[in-house]
């Protein structure tokens, strides 16, 4: 098994959020989900996965709905509102501009070394 | 969903998550399953992966922004629980709070309403009041100087950036319908109403046209006096009154609420229709003239152009206008003579409310002391420290909140009782009434009071060493806050000093004011303004036997001594200003002296039993065509010609007439500025001249304004009926108004001291109960707490009265330095109140010293009820609870 990395701060939210944007999902989807997308690299900690939820809810970036499920179960389905894919456009931008910044530091460093 | 929201179904959410958590461990428990785990080794993976689940449901609560809130919820429900455990201290706390909050709250509501107050007039901001203003003209002696009518119309015409209006003063007597009676009149421009921007109740107001000689004569009608005479019936438009003989259609009718400068007339006239000489005359200056600022001007445009228009004139009338100007002021309401009262009041009642807070702050000291240990508990089972001083600090607004809607239940019983109360006339009193402002500052002083008095115990919720709290128990804690208990009881006893010394220095003054003399015999003597007949006023030789058969017919009336006519009358019913000087050569008008006049008939001398001290009082040889005399008072005499042989020299006074005026007598002094204020009032110099003297052009002028005093044998009030029907006249529209005593007049020249003295009274009564409680219960908890120490003491040989003086030399420290510092404060206090209150002296050693005994009495008797029980500790048992 790899070694998995810690989500680095605030990545957690643009992650969900991408997620939510393929269609309402419920909490131990997204879980799944992740995990799989990453695979496996990414230690996603469920313990702060419901809290991000819940939070994320309140600032009215995600709806949540009960629904039942395939095998016919009830569960909280959450969806990306219109506020929230606004939030995951801008984040994602910042992220991607974040990366790329990061991308040129290292290479100039590996260019400085040869 | 909004937090409220969120809050409210709090209950569904927990269920929602609950499952939400359940369904995540399920499916979790199930995917392994299908891996080929074990059920019991794939329920402890999932549960493991997901972590504690009161974790995450905290997380998720947290997230959801409302945990402030329920924790606040959550204290709340708290503080009411700790509350009802404990009644009594509830009760007392309560009710400590209500009384202060509550006499604090009457006071604010009192001052808002008089003081704050925006005048109620739409956009008030935007009034100004217009001045005459001249170099020659005393300001500071007669106050702001009006405007003649001619030049107010020219000013109304000029000024583009002023709206105006004006209006004239005056009194009449209306004969129809109902029995003939005095009236407030005011003349007025027909802009008056849409000036102030008010609208009348039924009717019209005036029309321009109706603003002029010869018009129809028309009258709008106070509210109350359309009640009083028309039952408030809207039939009263287009009908008629008679006012001062002529016959008016009423137009319109003022609503309730509107006050013409503070006052509520009772009718209206359009002053163009006056035909009177002296509104085309600009050396008279009776018009009080009103402005709104135009759209878009500014107050410092408008006051360039009533300058230039100033100017404009005094040159277009030299003789009459030369050096007046003209100046506009932001329209303010008159309320300089309570404010004072209402500030030092509302000071008072803030010390009475800081007692109580220091009394309630004492008391949950004491509590949370008690209550260290099981805060320390909860601080060591991780609660933080913010969270603990918070509740300690919910529970205190609690209470204080509960204390404050108590207060505004006291309120609102107290204002209408407090506005009746009040001495004389409360200016704007029809404003003061609980509204929404009021309550929000019931509500902030109850926060305010709330933090205050919770600060202290909150700060004890203990932060470090927390097992050494636990381990050490209760008892050496309780050393540490008695410095803060000392400090509460010294600030109480410094207060209750403050007011104690207040109240007795309002006493003792009121009891000098009371023996002093005021000059003239002030018992039996009953004044009543007298309007003559409106037909007399027309011709002054009828005037002169109208007086004369008043006069007569109130003698004959059984019962009556003596009987003469007067304008004004002692204890500051009116007065009249006129400046003297004692040669031809007058220095400019605003540098001479004044002097206050009084026109008589010669039986007053009688009437109020004037002390003659030289030469002679008015009496009938002095005639119209006689040589004009006056008779001065003892102060005249030495302010004019320093000492008492002025009888037979002469005054200059521009105001009456060109011709000097020879002093026949000289009489004592009259406080005619009341009891209390003469003594300090600007203008004390008196004299009288003969009304038989007053010229012919003036006599209705001065008609309007005389009373006649009477001098019984009988109580006085029994003639009132019999006069009036002696002196009714024979068309029987001649009235008495304003009928008092001269007693009565002294009595309540004193009103506003007394008011003082009942209030203070009250209040320094309540702070030595509030502080006496405080002493009490500080130390019956200090002592409590030391039981220990006192079985130890006693079990070494100490007698119960050695324990006494050891708690008692407690508390008297406490005493001496509340004392030490209350009597430094009451010193200012005194300052302030002898700047303030009327005729009040510097308090003297021996009012100091009765208070501190007072003071000093309660607060021992208070600390001995504690130190005797202290000394009846078993020491066997209080050396076994150690």
């Amino acid at each position: 098994m790899p070694e998995k990395s810690d989500l680095p701060q605030g990545t957690l939210d643009l992650l969900i959020l991408k997620t939510a944007a393929l269609g309402p999902v419920h909490g131990y989807a997204i879980a799944q989900r992740l995990q799989q997308v990453s695979r496996d690299v990414v230690q996603v900690p469920q313990g702060s996965l419901y809290p991000a939820l819940h939070r994320l809810e309140n600032r009215g970036f995600l709806s949540a709905e009960w629904k039942q499920t395939e095998s016919g179960r009830e569960a909280k389905f959450y969806r990306l509102t219109r506020k929230g894919q606004a939030q995951l456009e801008s984040e994602a931008a910042n992220w991607r501009r974040l990366a790329e910044a990061v991308g040129l530091i290292l290479q100039m460093s590996e260019g400085g070394a040869e | 969903m909004t937090w409220w929201h969120r809050l409210r179904h709090g209950r569904e959410m927990e269920e929602q998550l609950e499952k939400e958590l359940r369904f995540h461990i399920e499916e979790h428990t199930a995917d392994l399953m299908a891996r080929g785990i074990a059920p019991e080794e794939a329920r402890r993976q999932a549960r493991v992966a997901l972590g504690g689940p009161e974790q995450v449901k905290e997380g998720c609560r947290d997230a959801r922004g409302t945990r402030r809130l329920q924790d606040l919820s959550q204290d709340f429900r708290y503080a009411i629980r700790m509350l009802r455990q404990k009644p009594g201290f509830t009760a007392v706390t309560l009710c400590t709070l209500a009384l202060g909050i509550g006499a604090t709250t009457v006071m604010f509501t009192v001052i808002d309403g008089v003081l704050l107050k925006p005048l109620p007039y739409p956009d008030p901001a935007r009034l100004l009041a217009v001045h005459g203003r001249s170099a020659t003209w005393n300001v500071a002696a007669f106050g702001e100087q009006n405007v003649a009518y001619l030049d107010y119309l020219d000013l109304k015409r000029e000024c583009r950036s002023l709206a105006m209006a004006g209006w004239l003063y005056t009194g009449g007597t209306i004969s129809e319908p109902g029995n003939a009676a005095y009236v407030e009149w005011r003349e007025v421009t027909p802009e008056l109403f849409s000036v102030l921007g008010v609208t009348l109740l039924a009717g019209r107001t005036f029309l321009p046209e109706e603003d002029r000689l010869g018009a129809a004569p028309v009258a709008i009608l106070g509210y109350a006096f359309w009640q009083q005479r028309f039952a408030g019936g809207l039939a009263a438009i287009g009908r008629s009154v008679v006012l001062d003989g002529t016959r008016r259609t009423v137009v319109g009718i003022a609503r309730a609420e509107f006050r013409l400068d503070g006052e509520e007339p009772d009718i209206y006239t359009p002053a163009g229709q006056d035909p009177a000489k002296y509104l085309q005359n600009r050396r008279a200056h009776p018009v009080g003239v009103l402005a709104r600022l135009a759209p878009g001007a500014t107050l410092g445009q408008a006051e360039t152009e009533l300058a230039a228009v100033g100017r404009r004139l005094a040159e277009r009338y030299r003789d009459t206008n030369a050096g007046r100007g003209f100046e506009a002021q932001p329209l303010r309401p008159d309320v300089k003579q309570v404010q004072a009262t209402l500030w030092l009041l509302l000071g008072a009642v803030s010390l009475v409310l800081l007692i109580a807070c220091a009394n309630v702050a004492s008391l949950l000291l004491a509590r949370a002391v008690s209550r260290q240990r099981e805060l320390a508990m909860r601080a060591a089972l991780g609660a933080s420290r913010g969270r603990l001083v918070r509740q300690c600090l919910t529970e205190s607004v609690v209470l204080s909140l509960g204390g404050g809607a108590l207060g505004v239940a006291l309120a609102a019983a107290g204002i209408r009782p407090f506005v009746v109360f009040w001495p004389g006339n409360l200016p704007r009193a029809e404003q003061v009434r609980l509204d929404w402002q009021v309550l929000a500052f019931a509500v902030g002083v109850s926060v305010v009071t709330g933090l205050l008095f919770g600060l202290a115990p909150a700060m004890r919720v203990p932060a470090r060493n927390l097992e050494q709290v636990l381990r050490a128990g209760v008892r050496t804690v309780a050393g540490a806050s008695r410095r803060l208990h000392a400090a509460f009881v010294i600030c109480e006893i410094a207060i209750a000093m403050v007011l104690l010394v207040s109240a007795a220095l309002i006493g003792r003054t009121l009891l000098r004011l009371s023996s002093l003399d005021p000059g003239v015999n002030i018992r039996n003597v009953l004044v009543a303004r007298t309007a003559l007949a409106p037909a007399t006023l027309k011709n002054p030789a009828r005037i002169r036997t109208a007086w004369d058969e008043i006069l007569d017919g109130a003698r004959r009336v059984p019962g009556v001594d003596a009987v003469a006519a007067v304008d004004t009358v002692p204890m500051r019913q009116g007065n009249n200003q006129i400046t003297y000087w004692i040669n031809a050569a007058l220095p400019p008008e605003n540098e001479l002296p004044i002097a206050l006049s009084t026109c008589v008939t010669p039986s007053y001398l009688r009437v109020v039993e004037l002390p003659l001290r030289a030469g002679r009082f008015i009496d009938e040889r002095d005639r119209l065509e006689t040589e004009p005399v006056i008779v001065i008072d003892e102060v005249l005499a030495k302010d004019a010609f320093g000492g008492l042989d002025a009888v037979g020299r002469q005054l200059w006074m521009p105001d009456m007439g060109s011709r000097p005026l020879r002093v026949v007598g000289v009489v004592g002094h009259v406080r005619h500025w009341g009891l209390a204020a003469d003594d300090q009032a600007k203008v004390r110099a008196q004299f009288y001249y003969p009304f038989a003297q007053v010229p012919d052009g003036w006599l209705r002028r001065w008609s309007e304004l005389m009373s006649i005093a009477v001098r019984a044998s009988v109580p006085p009030l029994s003639l009132v009926e019999p006069l009036r029907r002696a002196v009714r006249g024979a068309n029987n529209d001649q009235v008495l108004y304003q009928v008092r005593t001269l007693e009565e007049l002294a009595r309540s020249s004193l009103a506003r001291q007394r008011f003082l003295l009942l209030l203070f009274g009250v209040f320094a009564a309540l702070a030595l109960l509030l502080a006496s409680i405080g002493v009490y219960g500080v130390l019956a908890y200090l002592t409590g707490r030391r039981v220990p120490e006192i079985g130890v003491r006693m079990a070494l040989g100490a007698s119960g009265a050695d324990v006494v003086r050891l708690v008692l030399r407690q508390s008297a420290g406490m005493i001496l330095a509340g004392v030490a510092l209350g009597l430094c404060a009451a010193l200012a206090a005194g300052r302030i109140l002898q700047g303030l209150v009327e005729g009040m002296q510097g308090g003297t050693a021996d009012t100091f010293a009765a208070m501190v005994g007072v003071l000093a009495a309660a607060a021992l008797l208070a600390s001995f009820v504690p130190a005797h029980r202290a000394s009846r500790v078993d020491p066997v048992r209080a050396l076994r609870e150690e």
